[in-house]
């Protein structure tokens, strides 16, 4: 009972914190089921909705250009940091805000999913106004529907002004709209061809080069409200009608009639019940909970419910939790950096870093929140978390962190944070440590707590 | 305790100037390093290197054409794009050539799944559980070291053979008695262990070099710290090294003369230049490759970029290569593939071979089999490095 405790605080939540194992729920199955049907216990507090963020990150960003207006800066780092400074604000808010919830939530299996769905929908902050959009982006279409529909997360990511400028679909236009012809503007497939392959049916799903262009036709027309189209809308979704490609599409062998934005809408709502979503979704859950290359069983299981209940992620994650393999003693998963660095902070009773060093401990680290290097998100197997320049990171930021801490058991340490995971070697190798720091850095960088 | 490991290269690092430094790398077939470049995200092979021969380059895509006046002339039509003057100096003392209109042999356009290809060397997606550049070192008469530059060991270093990873430092170091410690803890893990291992053996070599302080930059900036952290590996005596950069993805506003790509391409061409420089002497017996996994549409989409397409560019640099040259068949662009894209007339494989065997030395049989599995069809070129 005690190693089953262990595993629903580490492997389904995101680490102990507090006496969680020690003093475990009677049935951590049921428990960890209860999070799910509980309402969200995230406070947005004072952080600024998406439109508000787009429009302080514009005017800010607008204010004196050092590059012509037709090749606004891509990279971040492209522009002074002076001029940044708001955007700058509003992400540094976001990411303590979300590392702090995380420290210190009571309801850690909930917020793994969270970050899991937020990954799979990537946002990246690789242009200025994405810094400040991206914490919006998951609080408003990720963090509401993490145990409700994946249609309806689906169709918040997608028309989400951070997703719809992430991926270009902002700019893209129909070729035969006369906003086309007049301001020389065209088609972007970037989101329809990421919708297709990252979001929904999988690279193997089946779908071809024409489909991706059917779908890219068939959401031109979903921007964001700004200087050019809804002004009274400004940094929220709008849909432009004269931007808007004309006409049916076919996508998939099925016929959609114009209809606007309800075309796209039709759309995306069968790519949410299609089988292929439902296996690379059950494919991608399975790898997170139970091991880099799952077995077939668990990805069935998740599949037939994802199917079942037309992909209600709150079934599909109590199914997850019904998993036998999920629960295998055996550590299976390498942590990230982030689930490291959070993991690390629960245990030892740290709710929050300085926010202006916050920043600077994730890069170190190798995983800035919203910073994945591809719209594919952070990777989820050993490979990309393990390697030798990684390991070495997270041992300095241990030592590190260990000084900092001070004095303390580092034995109670792995009691509380690992409970029966911690072999006896780690026990060994932390009981003769030569001083309480360097048992804590050894405690942090044990093979147990670097696995979950 | 086991201080043997860590003691020895620890104190290399702190204290080279006293100790006689044995070097953790020394055994490069015949010297001849190997540097691999990957841009990540699909160069946009026809901005970086215009065919202006070609009669429809301006109406397909003149908003992501350079000026020609301002293009470095290659001969034959084609140029190299303004923010490539290192590029076309190295072009023109026949240290560099281009290959153009070229491809691996995958025809989806999935940036994940053409990386994969490319780094694999497999004819189809997920053929391999291992890298073709690992592949190939091991068959190279003596073991040769390889390291990758950034904090996971890429794709085509993955294997068997065990490769180092290496990206510059920003916290503090522990102490060696923690390491030791860890090293003993870590004694029966099969991951963790060699990972730990690595890292105190390659950062041991970094440290033990001057001036390995790379700064904290990101993006076309931060490119030149990691070639020469790159080329300070070779020089120290790795034989093999591999180069991530990221950001080549510009599906809006490209730009042409100046912008976005001009910016990324300018990069690039300082790392080049940084990559040489830290090689030294040892350029002239260095091969760099620099390859993408596919090209970018022939036309301008309508957001003034390019989406994902399939004939690219790549560049193979170097003391050893017998540059001054455009590589490969010219299809042209009068017929594109798939009705959008530059014909992947050559398979990139040709020059990885090409390479592998005139300057590791390896067998014609093996990289047809083992380093590149079924890829009879795409022949080595003759004449790139010698």
């Amino acid at each position: 009972m005690s190693l089953d405790a262990a595993i629903a605080a580490t492997r389904f939540g995101l680490g102990a914190r507090g006496t969680e194992i020690a003093d475990p729920p009677a049935d951590p199955r049921a428990a960890l089921k209860a999070q799910l049907a509980a309402s969200s216990a995230f406070d947005a507090g004072d952080l600024v909705s998406s439109a508000e963020a787009l429009t302080t990150a514009l005017a800010a960003l607008r204010a004196p250009r050092r590059t012509p207006p037709e090749t606004p800066p891509d990279d971040p780092t492209d522009d002074p940091r002076a001029k940044l400074a708001p955007v700058l604000d509003i992400y540094a808010d976001e990411i303590a805000a979300r590392t702090r919830f995380a420290a210190t939530t009571t309801a850690g299996f909930r917020e793994r999913l969270v970050r899991f769905w937020s990954n799979h929908f990537t946002v990246a902050a690789v242009k200025p106004p994405l810094l400040a959009l991206a914490g919006a982006f998951e609080r408003e279409a990720i963090r509401p529907h993490v145990a409700g529909r994946f249609a309806d997360m689906l169709l918040a990511a997608e028309s989400h002004p951070a997703m719809l400028i992430y991926l270009d679909n902002h700019i893209s236009v129909g070729p035969a709209t006369r906003v086309a012809t007049r301001r020389n503007l065209g088609l972007n497939e970037n989101l329809a061809r990421e919708t297709l392959e990252l979001h929904t049916l999988g690279v193997d799903g089946g779908y071809s080069q024409a489909d991706v262009e059917e779908l890219a036709k068939a959401i031109t027309g979903w921007t964001v409200g700004g200087r050019h189209v809804g002004r009274d809308r400004s940094g929220e979704f709008v849909f432009a009608a004269p931007m808007h490609e004309p006409g049916a599409r076919r996508v998939l062998g099925r016929r959609y009639a114009d209809g606007g934005v309800d075309q796209g809408r039709a759309i995306l709502d069968d790519l949410a019940r299609h089988p292929a979503t439902a296996r690379h979704v059950a494919t991608k859950l399975a790898r997170h909970f139970v091991a880099d290359a799952p077995d077939a069983a668990s990805v069935a299981a998740l599949e037939r419910v994802f199917l079942d209940t037309d992909g209600d992620l709150g079934a599909v994650s109590a199914a997850v939790v019904d998993l036998d393999a999920a629960w295998a003693p055996a550590q299976r998963k390498m942590k990230t950096s982030e689930e490291f660095l959070i993991s690390a902070m629960r245990a030892l009773a740290i709710p929050a870093l300085p926010p202006r060093r916050l920043g600077g401990v994730f890069r170190a680290l190798g995983q800035r929140p919203f910073a994945a290097p591809s719209p594919a998100g952070w990777p989820d197997d050993a490979a990309a978390w393990a390697g030798p320049d990684a390991i070495k990171k997270r041992l300095e930021w241990a030592a590190a962190v260990a000084a900092r801490v001070g004095p303390r058991r580092p034995e109670s340490f792995l009691d509380n944070a690992l409970g029966d995971l911690a072999s006896a070697a780690t026990r060994q190798a932390v009981a003769r440590a030569e001083s309480g720091a360097q048992g804590l850095a050894l405690a942090l960088m044990s093979p147990e707590f670097q696995r979950r | 305790m086991s201080f043997r490991l860590t003691r020895r290269l620890l104190l290399a690092g702190a204290a080279a100037a006293a100790l006689p430094l044995r070097p953790v790398f020394a055994r490069a077939p015949g010297d001849a390093k190997l540097c691999v470049v990957i841009l990540r995200g699909a160069l946009d092979g026809l901005a970086a290197v215009p065919p202006y021969g070609e009669r429809r380059l301006e109406s397909l895509r003149g908003g992501l054409t350079p000026d020609r006046a301002k293009a470095h002339d290659l001969g034959d039509g084609f140029a190299l794009h303004p923010s490539l003057p290192t590029v076309a100096a190295l072009h023109a003392a026949g240290d560099a050539a281009v290959a153009h209109a070229i491809a691996s042999p995958y025809r989806d356009r999935s940036h994940f799944d053409g990386q994969d290809v490319l780094e694999s060397g497999t004819a189809k997606i997920y053929g391999a559980d291992d890298g073709w550049l690992n592949r190939a070192r091991g068959l190279v008469g003596a073991p040769v070291d390889a390291v990758g530059i950034g904090a996971a060991v890429p794709m085509i270093l993955a294997g068997d053979a065990p490769a180092a990873s290496w990206a510059p430092n920003i916290l503090p170091e522990a102490d060696d008695s923690t390491l030791a410690r860890l090293t003993d803890l870590y004694a029966g893990d099969p991951l963790l262990g060699p990972a730990l291992a690595a890292a105190i053996e390659i950062d041991a070599t970094a440290a033990a070099m001057d001036g390995m302080a790379p700064g904290r930059g990101v993006g076309p900036a931060a490119y030149e710290n990691l070639t020469r952290a790159a080329g300070r590996l070779l020089v120290g005596g790795a034989g093999a090294a591999v180069v991530s950069l990221d950001g080549w993805d510009t599906h809006a506003n490209q730009g042409a003369d100046g912008g976005q790509l001009a910016n990324k391409l300018g990069g690039l061409d300082a790392a080049l230049g940084g990559l040489k420089d830290e090689l030294g002497e040892t350029w002239a017996r260095s091969v760099v490759l620099v390859v993408t996994e596919f090209g970018r549409t022939a036309a301008m989409n309508g957001t003034q970029g390019s989406d994902h397409g399939t004939g690219g560019a790549a560049l193979v640099l170097g003391g050893a290569v017998n540059g001054g040259r455009v590589l490969g068949d010219w299809p042209g662009l009068e017929r594109l593939h798939e009705d959008r894209d530059l014909v992947p007339a050559n398979d990139v494989r040709s020059l990885f071979k090409a390479v592998l065997r005139d300057h590791w030395g390896l067998d014609a049989a093996d990289l047809d089999t083992r380093v590149f599995p079924d890829s009879g069809a795409a022949r080595a070129w003759d004449g790139v490095v010698g």
